[in-house]
Formats: structure tokens, sequence, C-alpha cells
């Protein structure tokens, strides 16, 4: 019944975290060699040192670090987060134009590897020594070592010109495509292989998670009474285990949101899926400091409320906990 | 007094001597790790050696464009502008291994200053360091990284500092829960019982009991920052002067579908490098490990 309390009170939390990621960039942009005057005067094609003066004292650039943190925020508080130089656009505008792609690209990759990788990972606990096991120790020194950037790539040469199976760049066909159903079943044919990348990568570490969580839990006295009273091995493992050992699990998939965007903006590039990763490439080709920024702000937000979410979900799974529990 | 002092301090030596033998004979015995720390070896060697016996500009073009491998004397072939590749491998891994080894220091740095100090003084301090954990735990790493690198432009030194900066939680995690588990303990509380100073306490008493995990987490670093590398330098974050494997793979990208080989070496050189690193981590756990059943 404190649910509620302890919710709101993350919730106060993670508003904090929000402004602390302003805070950083700010800093950021402050601490930089150079100033927006620069980049302003540079897109007017260059300004005397008198018109760089000026440009300072109209942005307020010369006021004080405290001073342009204040005016910085207030501008925030108003949803301006700058303006995208070469879009010609707001940058939140352009952020949440990209936000849905990346989006479905990151969940259904997590999912794939948390439901795929416990699957193979209750297996595998069956029998510590087995070829399932080894196999999942190989699969996670390559999810490890291998450059995801690179995986993808390898991908591409094969896809495109061997097995010409899945469209390597894009997430349609573009404006002459199919619409309705046919258009959902051409975006997840794009999606095929950026998610096949992105997801291997965890599927190993989800496997190689739950293996461990598995094995743990099958050795508890609970498991050993409900194999005593004689219950049938499928439900012992799926019903008695399974449910314990996913707590793990699912402490991990909120933790590793962050580094599941990280992979997201490599894998992005590499299949030109338009999603924030891209963008992000996009922006540093071009200098788009304002964009950059607003994208580390938005998935700094998206992994916030993840990790709210798994902590939501934590309490549906486990119903021990009843008050906010410090990890 | 210094007669008696003799006999007691020598099995102290014998003590903190043997489990690290016996972890290099176990280390020793595991194939895999050890073909690891060959392979590394190798490496290193070859950057180290390499721009002596073969002093090149990496950066200058010696032959026709997209040359195939093993055609005139290109071992394994040329990139889209006329370099050959045997010399972008050979250079490449300078900026790999620096970079990987100076960020994974930073970030060993401060996770261990972060950690040790959390773990060991508890309270508001725990309270104010696993807050700022937390926040850069929130930020995805890379585009962190990107921002920095991006805001401070391309060099070793702003690539380093940003893949340290974005890698340090995890260590400081490790380190802590390391700080709490042994702050705990008999040969501590004997420590403080002696009146010895907090300073003391923490870098030579708790840290050297802590060093056998953070060994192997400071090999998971030195792959991880190697990554990082790459991967910034694959979205044209790379020191413009300085050749990286990342960087060969970014510029040859465009023409993959007529040459796959300008992005492939460079691609299998990050990989072995790395999954060397990474076995090396594995045979130091697995050695580490049997010791800690014992006590």
């Amino acid at each position: 019944m404190r649910l509620p309390a302890a919710v709101a009170k993350r919730m106060g939390y993670a508003l904090v975290l929000l402004f602390a990621v302003l805070v950083l960039n700010f800093t950021l942009l402050y601490l930089a060699p150079g100033d927006a005057a620069e980049t302003i005067a540079g897109e007017a094609g260059g300004a005397s040192p008198e018109m760089l003066a000026k440009i300072r004292k109209d942005y307020g650039l010369d006021l004080p670090f405290h001073d342009q943190l204040y005016l910085y925020l207030a501008k925030i508080v108003q949803g301006d987060f700058g303006h995208s130089f070469y879009f010609d656009q707001p940058v939140t505008t352009v952020i949440f134009e990209n936000l849905a792609p990346t989006l479905l690209l990151v969940v259904s990759s997590l999912l794939i590897a948390i439901s795929f990788g416990t699957f193979l990972g209750v297996f595998a606990a069956r029998r510590p020594n087995g070829l399932l096991s080894q196999i999942i120790t190989v699969l996670a020194l390559l999810g490890y070592a291998l450059p995801v950037f690179w995986t993808g790539i390898m991908l591409v040469i094969l896809f495109a010109s061997l097995i010409p199976l899945f469209p390597t760049s894009g997430m349609d066909a573009g404006p002459l495509g199919a619409s309705g159903f046919d258009y959902v079943w051409e975006v997840l044919h794009h999606l095929a292989l950026p998610v096949l990348t992105l997801s291997t990568i965890y599927l190993a570490f989800y496997s190689r998670l739950s293996r461990a969580s598995m094995m743990d839990v099958l050795g508890a006295d609970y498991i050993r009474t409900a194999r005593a009273k004689g219950l049938n091995e499928r439900v012992v493992v799926f019903k008695h285990a399974l449910r314990n050992a996913v707590l793990p699990v699912v402490t991990f998939a909120g933790l590793q949101f962050g580094a599941l965007f990280s992979g997201a903006v490599l894998v992005e590039t590499v299949f030109s899926w338009p999603g924030l990763g891209t963008l992000a490439f996009d922006s540093i080709l071009r200098r788009d400091t304002p964009t950059l920024l607003g994208i580390l702000f938005f998935s700094a937000l998206i992994v916030i409320v993840a990790n709210l979410l798994t902590d939501l979900a934590y309490r549906l799974v486990d119903p021990r906990i009843k008050t906010a529990g410090k990890t | 007094m210094t007669g008696p002092a003799v006999p007691a301090e020598e099995p102290v030596v014998i003590e903190v001597e043997r489990p690290w033998r016996e972890a290099w004979r176990m280390f020793r015995r595991n194939t895999a790790a050890v073909a690891g720390l060959v392979t590394l070896s190798l490496i290193v060697l070859v950057t180290v050696l390499g721009p002596f016996v073969y002093p090149v500009d990496p950066f200058a073009p010696t032959g026709p464009l997209l040359l195939p491998p093993g055609e005139q004397g290109f071992l394994l072939g040329t990139d889209q502008q006329g370099r050959d590749l045997v010399v972008g491998l050979l250079y490449g891994s300078q900026s790999t291994l620096m970079v990987g080894a100076a960020a994974a220091a930073i970030t060993i740095t401060i996770g261990i200053l972060f950690g040790a100090l959390a773990g060991f003084y508890r309270g508001w301090v725990e309270e104010v360091l696993m807050r700022i954990t937390e926040f850069f735990q929130v930020l995805p790493p890379l585009l962190l990284a990107m921002v920095v690198v991006l805001l401070f432009s391309p060099s070793i030194y702003s690539i380093s500092i940003a893949i340290g900066v974005v890698s340090w939680p995890a260590t400081a995690r490790l380190v802590r829960a390391e700080f709490l588990r042994l702050r705990e303990l008999d040969f501590v509380k004997a420590e403080r019982a002696i009146g010895a100073r907090n300073v003391r306490i923490i870098w030579t008493i708790i840290l050297p009991n802590a060093a056998p995990p953070l060994i192997v987490s400071a090999a998971l670093s030195v792959g991880i920052a190697i990554l990082f590398e790459a991967g910034l330098a694959f979205l044209q974050l790379s020191d413009p002067n300085v050749m990286s494997w990342g960087y060969l793979i970014s510029v040859n990208r465009p023409q993959i579908l007529e040459a796959w080989w300008p992005v492939t070496f460079p691609g299998l050189a990050i990989f072995i490098t790395v999954l060397s690193v990474s076995l090396i981590g594995d045979g130091l756990n697995d050695a580490f490990n049997p010791k800690l059943r014992e006590r």
C-alpha cells in the first residue's frame, strides 16, 4: 500500500537527475573552446571583432557562469532546446521526428535478447557443462569482443550482395512504398538486420546471466522441496525456479538501457536507420552541437523512464519488495 | 626489538606471496588465457617495433586505389585512397592501445576513488558519491563521449579522457562492494584497534585485498575502452593526425560493396585484440577465484 509514495519519491529523484543532465550539458558547452558567438558569426559568413562582441552581449555570452546557466535553464523550461542550424528547425522538432524509430529498435532488441536469452539460459542451467552452456560461453565472448558496428557492416556485405533476403538500409521503401498492414510488414522487414546486430550482444549476456541465476536457484531448498513433493519437472523449473531466477535479469534490463542506446547509435549509423543515432552521427558531421546535446538529454530521459518502469516491473515480479529499495 | 620482529614478519610475507604465485600457476594452466596473453604481447611488440622497422607515413598513398589483397605485393591490399593496409594496421594499433590503456587507467582511478571513499566512510559520503555514480549511469556512455570529443575537438587526449569519464561507474560499484565486505573483516578491525589512520587502512590494508576482482575489471575496462575508441573513430571522431583501425573502417565504409578488405581486416584486428584482453580477463578471474574459496 506504500507503493504510490515510493513511486512518487522515485519520480522526484528522476526530476533531480534530469536537472543534473541539463547542468552537465551547459557546463560542457561553457568549458568548450570557442563559443556560440563564433558559430553564429560563422553561419552569417564571418564577422569583425566588434560584431562578435555585440553578438556575445545580445546572447548574454559575456555574463558570469551562473547567470548564463539560469538563462539556459529558463529556456529549457519553456521547451526551447535551441535551434538546429542545419535543419533550420527547433532541436525538439528534429528529435521528436527521430524518436520513434530508435525506441522501436532498442525496445525490440532488448525484448528479443531478454526472452530468447532467458530461454537459452534456463535450458543451459540444467546441464552446466553441456553443449548449450559451452555455446553460450563462446557467444558471450564474441558478444563482448566484436565491435558492433563492424558486425553490422559484415551483415550488410553478406545480405546486400550474397543473400539478398533483408534490406540493409533505411526503415521503409520510401514515399512510394506500401501503406497500412503492408507498411508494418515493410518496417519489420527493414528492422530485421539492425535488431539482429544489436540483440546478439545482449542475447549472450542475458543467457549467461539467467544461466548463473537459474543454477543458483535450482540448488535452493524450496526447489528440493518442490521436487520431493513429486511435482513434475516442468512445473518446478518454469513455475518455481524461473520466477525467482528472472529477478536479476529484470534488474540488469534497466541498468543496461543506457548501454543499449550507445549500441543503437552505432547500429543505426551502419544501417541508416532513421533514429536518434543516425541523427547524432549527422550532427557530428555538421558540428550541430545543440542537436547533439538535445539527443543526450532525451536519451537520458528515456533511460530514466526505463529505470522507473523496471522498478515497477520488479515490484510486480517480486512481491517481497514493499518499499523503494536502494540498489 | 629487532630480534623478535623478524620471525614475526616472515609468515606474513609468505601469506602475501603465495596466493599470487598460485594464481599465476592457475593462469598458466588455462590454455585460452595463455593464448590471449601471447597474442596481446605480440600485438604490443609489433606496435612498439613496427614504426622502427617500417618508418613510413601511414596516411600517404603508396599504390593504386582499392587493390585486392595479395596483388602487386600488397599482402592485405590497399584502401580507397591507395594506402597499404599492412601499414594502416601496423600504425593503427598505436592509437588503439594507447587510448585503451589511458582510458582504462582513468576509469580505474576514478572508480577506485569513488568506490573506496563510499564503501569506507559510508553515511553521507557514500550517499553523495553513489548518487553521482547513478547520475553517470543514466547517460548513454557513447553519446556522452561523443559530446565531449566533439566539443573539445578530437585528439588522443580528449578521446582517452572522454572514454575514461563515461566508463568508471561500474568500477566504482565493484570497489564499493569490495570495501563494504572487507571493512568488516577482522584484520581491518585489528588495524583500527591499534589506531591506524583511515588513509593507511584504505590504501595499504583494504585496497590490496580488493586487488583480484579489480585486476579482472581492469582487463575488461581495457577491452571496453578499445571498442569505444574504435566506435568513436567509426563515427568520425578520431585524432586526425593519428592512424587508427576505427578510422580505416570509417573512411572505407562507403565502398564496402566493391571492396570488402579495407573494412574487414581492421575490424578483425580490433576483434582479435579485444578477444585476447577478454581471454586474459577470464583467465585471471578463474585464477583468483579458487583462492577466494579457500578463505
